[in-house]
């Protein structure tokens, strides 16, 4: 692998950059693979990534059906944190916070993680009973979170209107320094020229057809639109369109597919110096590297892989936007696209072995797969070379639905009384 | 927004309609009788359709009634809407429309 | 400074009217009719912007939609400031100011232009290969560099001053677009006899007729026809016309995004919307949207001066202006040659035609060489000069083979370039229509459409001005038989016969030099040049998605209407794979940028979200209630006296209700009424409660559950006879709970015989809570004995109060003898004013939420979503003595069998909290653990759900969640806080008389 840096850089200038090698080879299917990775997001990949560097395997395939990094890495609005409320969900997102802070170093491409903080915003009183009960068990599990007043809030986040007459005024903050973003595209570029350095296969417009187990029930292969393909493990990391992969081995999930978008304003000079999130008005919202606003928008009602949403969806958002930074109504909307958000009943991810033998499955991620991107990916590889779960995702297994054990996050944030 | 068309009131907005997830999954007459793993099923298991899918719609500031539709979910293009407790059109009629 | 470009005569201007603005604080005029844009062009200004990476100087490239370059500031002050404006869209009016952008301290003279020479180093994607040492650095150091370089415009500094309007519509066949092709479409649909909507984003319809000064239709000179036609189309009655809307969005079922935008264009404080959002949705549509000119891409084809021929010919031929003295031409198409001629007409110089085809023909050739002009075949262009200004372009022999001969330098103070044109299929593309590639046209055209939508004129590739117009009514025909309307018959548009036009080129042109070099801009806002393509592909961004995220190049404001194509050839070039396998990057809405505000519409202040207020509710506000939001409603959290904090009205209010009496507005609690044979049934199955032996005139508290076991809501129900029950439920449960009933009702259960309605609005609801409250409530009551012994606790009876029908419940939600009263809402502040003022004498006070959370607690109630939070049983909430055990079914019932949901499982209990010291009250969320000095992650066994100072107790008190916490109780554990651990002993959750006396007063 050719280095990047600063050094390299100006060498290669000399030489028009004309001698800079391909980040990761264009490959092409091999009869068998020790492991096949389904679906070449970030988590796939990086997935791939962690198998050959921590795990030993060096015959891995990531298949992709269009392009990677195409589907919710490229399309999610680059949110990071992991202030999340239960033990098991602050162990998992904490611990790909963690990676994501060596993350360029460790891959030597430069992610862009930024931690500019995100400032989640408390609307009514139970908001605020919420957040403080997130505020204190994270500092009790090493999570930074901190409660801002109105006026903090506004300081951390000038352009933010904290006037009381607002229909839903801001009572106060939720703010995790750590927090942040990064550029999205490069998590799966980054990830795809790491493990190609380590041999991994990535290759491209090969769509997954079937899933081939042997007498035992093992799985055996794959079909694929550029042929078959021989191996004892496939890893489905596959979002929106895990039900349609886990179907093919006969396995009924607990995921719906929605649409969730995403839109970015024009780009303008640095105005917005942070995260920030309103899950009561449905708004969130940073200011990317190129200036532009990146506004996230609540998933549609209703299923759907179209990966576009309705108007009235981003609509709303607009709304929310527009009362909590007025400035900003004039601002245009350049750029909506959508994407489509595989989401479980209590809204954790599963990381695990599944009932058919060597086949694993990293789904459910709903809203929030990205910021988890190099902690799911390090854990599904963990479980796929080991055949069981690391200890921090082994709560994020397919048996609690049947148990009643739950990771309900989503119910943490509950409704108002 | 989708333009949906309630089997008693005709098209209307989506805006009217409240979407009540998969159709035609089956709350045991006795669930007494069903194991924990059919019971999740019940609960939690979803065909999660990429093409035809059968789902819930109520039209909730309408004549609040729940009905039935089938949906492609790669296009967002009505197959049909019909009663609770009608059969779900079969194919042959889903592949004519 | 005069307009000293202005032709005398010609074009769709108004001399006699002349309109001054400012332009970075320069007075300058024009005329009505005026764009920006071509404001400044008349007076001789092309220099317009910087660009976004390397900050070079860049002028009005375009005359439309599809400007990448002259973006602008506008706005006189900070309230109506817009950044990022295209100058070639913004309508010149009185006292318009504009400012360029992306530029310190000034347009001629830009520091960051120094990126402009260190370009070398700063290939597309640098970005990823550096800044990544030391760790941390990037955040706090690099980072914030960047981000100060990036942006072009900036935000406004104030609120925005204006407003915007939303509107709904139905049309039978919405035209999008009224060039040529969408006014034919627009005149057969009426003819049809369908009801229309045509729209343009132009101040005035007509779209390329607008320029159009040679052709003649049907006889009469096109822009006589344009009037006329325009007239037939207002006089139809059927047809509503938009101008200055541009179509945005092509959505599901089709509905289709316009944006009319209302007031940008009137000068001084317009009154009304500035912009106006339709959300139209058509029978059939016909897409008519035209098409954009490609640029040629060669070194510096980016300086200003550099045009596109077809703008170049708009500015001259509708607003009257040169724009330049001496123009070189340089294309690949044959319509160059017809703005070449326009431009000799209007006294430009033509300097040379240079076409890169060997040998160019047809009707437009053929007049430029009649006409004198010089036109050299097989001629490209090798690079250009000037600054701020283009001065000169290098002209050189293109060989068949694609060597490039040496270059002559032509003086020029204008280029123009044409590379063809490509078709807007951007809505089409949108509608999920599928795309194909036509060869012979060189671009994408419309293939199967996958909404009711037809494509016309030049957005499909036609562009004979006759074909364009027999295909508009031709598919305005189709659309209107398709809405239901009548046949129409075709009809054939004669016009003078202009030539055809063909040609075309995609990619980069050759030009002979050291690549790495030179900058042949693509992506001109962006600065992302056929060497940033060449090099994404050969570092294996080989997909056009991946070349497009890598160099940016499309992702610019105009969202690649200037760059796709060529940036496409250039692709399809270096892979060797044809364009149409290649294929194009996804359209997206909107198509230009639409402004946030005119989504919002009138959900702003007051009006962002519906407000729910209670009967009391003025009242309660002109007792100097403090309010709290819960779910849409208003509730009195408080009732301070003057001087009082809440901490002290609190403690006032609930030693009030303990001593004497309190009234309270429950009337937010959501309410449905029951009825049918077959309704205490209905309630066994949704709720855990036994419901068949309830007596009538008694009530009992339900808990609802999802059918995964947990708690979803509760209330107390009465029964009012054998088929009619009140069931009440939260505050924020209501809608949630009439719904799901209502799921079950219909499609579980349809074999009952039960009807739910909804009452939340229809009833107002007064607690009146306290040892005398009976005292107090007696002489209001009617028709009723409210003595202990005819009305026990938990009973319910129909009489009237204060002379008003009502249900009274006989309640309590604070432990005190109590009532609920329920009249009809326009009756409840009558009644509420009554009882309260007959109630003074003995004490009684108003107490709001806050009180009552704080009573409940004390008697170990809880409150759905406080003490539960979705993962909680009713075991857990220690409400298990509720189920109806004998009942086979309930929803939710089922899952409680499950594994992980009872026996053996250390489940989290309600429990009571006492700190040590009776003064600290702890915080609501705070942890709870057993070893206090455990270092992160610690043990958690449980959290406080609710914790208030006691006045009652006159010491603190919480509820918990605590694993296995009834177990616990008389153990002490640690609250760990910043600083301190407090420690708490275990209690059972009844702090208040446990043994129920004070329910009787």
């Amino acid at each position: 692998m050719q280095r990047f840096s600063a050094f390299a850089l100006v060498k290669h200038a000399l030489s028009g950059h004309q001698r800079w090698q391909p980040q990761w080879r264009d490959a092409t299917p091999k009869p068998a693979y020790d492991a096949v990775i389904v679906g070449g997001g970030g988590h796939g990949l990086g997935a791939a990534y962690y198998l050959a560097k921590e795990h030993g395997l060096r015959n891995i395939a990531v298949l992709e059906k269009g392009w990677i990094g195409g589907g919710n890495t490229g399309r999610n609005t680059t949110i990071i944190r992991s202030n999340y409320l239960f033990d098991e969900s602050a162990a998992l997102y904490d611990h790909a916070l963690k990676l994501w802070e060596g993350l360029s170093q460790d891959i030597n491409y430069n992610v862009m993680f930024s931690q500019r903080g995100v400032l989640m915003l408390a609307h009514n009183v139970h908001d605020e009973q919420s957040f403080k009960r997130h505020i204190h068990a994270n500092r009790l599990n090493g999570v930074d979170n901190e409660w801002l007043t109105p006026a903090q809030a506004k300081e951390f986040c000038p352009p933010l209107n904290i006037s009381s007459n607002m229909r839903h005024p801001v009572l106060g903050a939720a703010l995790q320094r750590r927090a942040g973003t990064a550029r999205h595209d490069a998590v799966a570029w980054g990830y795809a020229r790491a493990a190609d350095a380590l041999g991994v296969d990535i290759i491209q417009n090969c769509e997954v057809t079937a899933i081939h187990r042997d007498a035992f029930g093992h799985v055996s292969g794959v079909a694929t639109s550029r042929g078959e393909i021989a191996t004892r493990k496939i890893g489905v990391s596959a979002a929106g369109n895990s039900s349609v992969m886990m179907g093919m081995a006969g396995l009924r999930m607990p995921l719906e597919s929605f649409p969730l978008q995403a839109l970015v304003s024009e780009p303008i000079k640095p105005i917005f110096p942070c995260v920030v999130m309103s899950n009561t008005i449905h708004a969130y919202m940073s200011q990317s590297d190129k200036g532009e606003l990146v506004i996230g928008a609540g998933t549609d009602a209703y299923t759907s892989y179209t990966q576009r949403g309705a108007l009235h969806i981003s609509a709303h958002t607009l709304e929310a936007i527009c009362e909590l930074f007025p400035d900003f109504r004039r601002m245009r909307m350049l750029r909506n696209w959508g994407g489509i958000v595989d989401v479980t009943p209590d809204r954790s991810p599963i990381i695990a072995k599944t009932p058919v033998p060597g086949l694993y499955v990293n789904c459910g991620w709903g809203t929030g797969g990205f910021k988890a991107t190099p902690g799911a990916a390090h854990l599904f590889a963990w479980t796929i070379a080991r055949d069981e779960p690391h200890a921090i995702n082994a709560p994020f297994n397919l048996e609690r639905f049947a148990r009643g054990m739950l990771i309900d996050e989503a119910a943490a944030a509950a409704v108002a009384h | 927004m989708l333009l949906i068309t309630c089997p008693f009131c005709g098209p209307r907005p989506e805006l009217e309609f409240g979407y009540a997830g998969e159709a035609h999954v089956v709350r045991a007459q006795d669930p007494r009788e069903v194991s924990d793993l059919q019971w999740t099923e019940y609960l939690y298991q979803r065909s999660n359709v990429r093409g035809v899918h059968a789902e819930r719609w109520r039209h909730a500031h309408g004549c609040a009634q729940f009905f039935n539709a089938l949906r492609d979910t790669t296009t967002d293009h009505f197959v049909a809407t019909y009663r609770i407790g009608e059969p779900r059109p079969d194919a042959a009629v889903e592949a004519g429309r | 400074m005069s307009q000293n470009f202005r032709l005398p005569t010609g074009g769709r201007v108004n001399r006699a009217k002349t309109i001054n603005f400012t332009f970075d604080g320069r007075r300058m005029s024009g005329l009505e009719g005026d764009t920006l844009a071509s404001a400044l062009l008349a007076n001789g200004e092309h220099l317009a912007g910087r660009s976004f990476k390397y900050h070079r100087p860049r002028g009005i490239l375009s005359a439309g939609a599809e400007e990448p370059n002259a973006l602008v500031g506008v706005g006189a002050d900070e309230g109506h400031y817009s950044p990022n404006l295209r100058a070639t869209q913004v309508e010149l009016f009185e006292g318009l100011v504009a400012e360029s952008q992306n530029r310190s301290p000034s347009l001629r003279y830009d520091w960051a232009g120094v990126n402009n020479l260190i370009w070398r180093f700063i290939p597309a994607g640098f970005y990823y290969k550096t800044f990544m040492w030391p760790r941390g650095a990037w955040t706090k150091f690099f980072e914030p560099r960047i981000r100060a370089m990036a942006g072009l415009g900036r935000a406004p500094r104030a609120p925005d001053a204006t407003t915007y309007a939303q509107r709904y519509a139905h049309c039978d066949v919405l035209v999008v677009g009224a060039g040529p092709a969408g006014l034919a479409a627009a005149l057969a649909a009426v003819q049809g006899g369908q009801r229309v909507i045509l729209c343009d984003e132009q101040n005035e319809l007509g779209g390329s007729l607008l320029s159009e000064t040679d052709a003649a239709i049907d006889g009469i000179p096109a822009v006589r026809w344009l009037s006329e036609t325009i007239a037939q189309l207002r006089s139809a009655g059927s047809v509503q016309i938009l101008t200055r809307t541009t179509a945005f969005g092509y959505f599901p079922h089709n509905m289709l995004g316009l944006v009319e935008r209302l007031t940008d264009h009137l000068p001084g404080a317009a009154s009304g919307p500035r912009e106006r959002l339709w959300q139209v949705r058509a029978k059939q549509v016909v897409l008519a949207a035209g098409e954009i000119e490609r640029p040629l891409v060669f070194p510096d084809n980016d300086r200003p001066g550099i045009m596109l021929a077809g703008a170049a010919r708009i500015y001259a031929s509708r607003y009257g202006v040169k724009p330049g003295q001496r123009a070189v031409i340089v294309t690949a198409h044959d319509s160059a040659y017809r703005a070449a001629l326009a431009l000799y007409q209007a006294g430009v110089g033509i300097a040379a035609i240079a076409d890169v085809r060997a040998n160019p023909q047809g009707g437009w050739v053929d007049l430029a060489r009649k006409a004198g002009l010089p036109v050299r075949a097989g001629c490209t262009i090798t690079g250009t000069s000037g600054r701020l200004r283009v001065t000169g372009a290098d002209l050189a022999p293109l060989a068949a083979d694609g060597t490039v001969g040496a270059s002559e330098r032509v003086s020029c103070d204008l280029l123009l370039m044409s590379g063809g044109f490509t078709p807007s299929v951007h809505l089409f593309s949108q509608s999920r229509g599928k795309l194909v590639y036509d060869e012979a046209l060189g671009a994408f055209v419309p293939g199967a459409p996958a909404e009711d939508c037809w494509v016309a004129g030049a957005c499909r590739g036609v562009s004979l001005l006759s074909e364009v117009l027999a295909d508009g009514f031709a598919k305005g025909a189709s659309a209107a038989r398709a809405a239901g309307g009548g046949p129409v018959p075709a009809r054939s548009f004669a016009t003078t016969q202009a030539p055809a036009t063909g040609g075309g080129f995609a990619g980069a042109l050759p030009h002979g030099k050291n690549p790495a070099s030179v900058r042949a801009f693509v992506d001109f806002q962006n600065d992302s040049t056929a060497k940033d393509i060449k090099l994404a592909i050969s570092e294996g961004l080989r997909s056009i998605e991946h070349i497009k995220r890598y160099t940016t190049t499309g992702m610019a404001t105009d969202q690649g209407k200037i760059s796709n194509m060529n940036a496409l050839g250039i692709a399809t070039d270096v892979l060797a794979r044809p364009i149409a396998q290649i294929g194009t990057t996804t359209f997206r809405m909107p198509y230009t940028p639409t402004t946030f505000g005119v989504f919002a519409g009138y959900a702003r202040g007051d009006l962002f979200d519906t407000v729910r207020r209670t009967p009391v509710h003025h009242w309660a506000q002109a007792q100097g209630a403090v309010f709290e939001d819960v779910s849409l409603w208003k509730r009195a959290r408080y009732f301070p006296l003057p001087g009082e904090d809440m901490h002290q009205a609190v403690a006032r209010e609930c030693r009030a209700v303990r001593a004497a009496a309190g009234i309270f507005d429950a009337s937010t609690l959501g309410k449905i009424e029951v009825v049918g044979p077959d309704a205490a049934e209905f309630l066994n199955r949704m709720y855990v409660n036994a419901w068949s032996k309830l007596k009538p005139g008694r009530l009992r508290y339900g808990l609802l559950l999802r059918e995964d076991g947990f708690i979803l809501d509760d209330g107390v129900i009465g029964r009012m006879s054998d088929e009619c029950f009140h069931v009440t439920t939260t505050t924020g449960g209501a809608a949630r709970v009439l719904t799901m009933m209502e799921d079950y009702r219909q499609t579980e259960f349809p074999e009952l015989k039960v009807w739910l309605t909804s009452t939340t609005e229809q009833w107002a609801v007064i607690a009146l809570q306290g040892p005398k409250a009976r005292e107090i409530l007696a002489p209001f009551v009617e028709g009723a004995d409210i003595s202990h012994a005819a009305m026990p606790h938990m009973s319910v009876v129909e009489c009237r109060v204060a002379g008003v029908p009502a249900r009274l419940f006989r309640v309590s939600f604070t432990g005190e003898l109590g009532f609920e009263i329920n009249v009809p809402a326009d009756y409840g502040r009558a009644v509420w004013e009554a009882i309260f003022a007959a109630g003074q004498p003995a004490g009684l006070v108003a107490y709001g939420t806050e009180t009552m959370h704080v009573l409940r607690a004390e008697k170990g109630y809880i409150i759905v979503g406080q003490e539960t939070d979705g993962t909680v049983t009713p075991d857990d909430a220690g409400l298990s003595w509720a189920i109806g055990k004998a009942k086979p079914d309930f929803v939710g019932k089922r899952a409680l069998a499950r594994a992980g949901m009872g026996e053996g499982v250390q489940r989290k209990q309600l429990v009571g909290l006492l700190t040590d010291d009776p003064q600290v009250v702890l915080e609501e969320g705070a942890q709870l653990v057993a070893d206090p000095a455990q270092p992160p992650p610690m043990t958690m066994l449980g959290h406080v759900t609710s914790s208030y100072w006691s006045a009652t107790l006159n010491r603190s008190m919480a509820l918990a969640l605590v694993k296995n916490g009834r177990a616990r109780i008389g153990e002490t554990l640690h609250v760990p806080m910043p600083g301190r651990v407090i420690r708490v002993t275990i209690t059972g959750p009844v702090f208040y008389d446990a043994e129920g006396i004070k329910l009787d007063g």
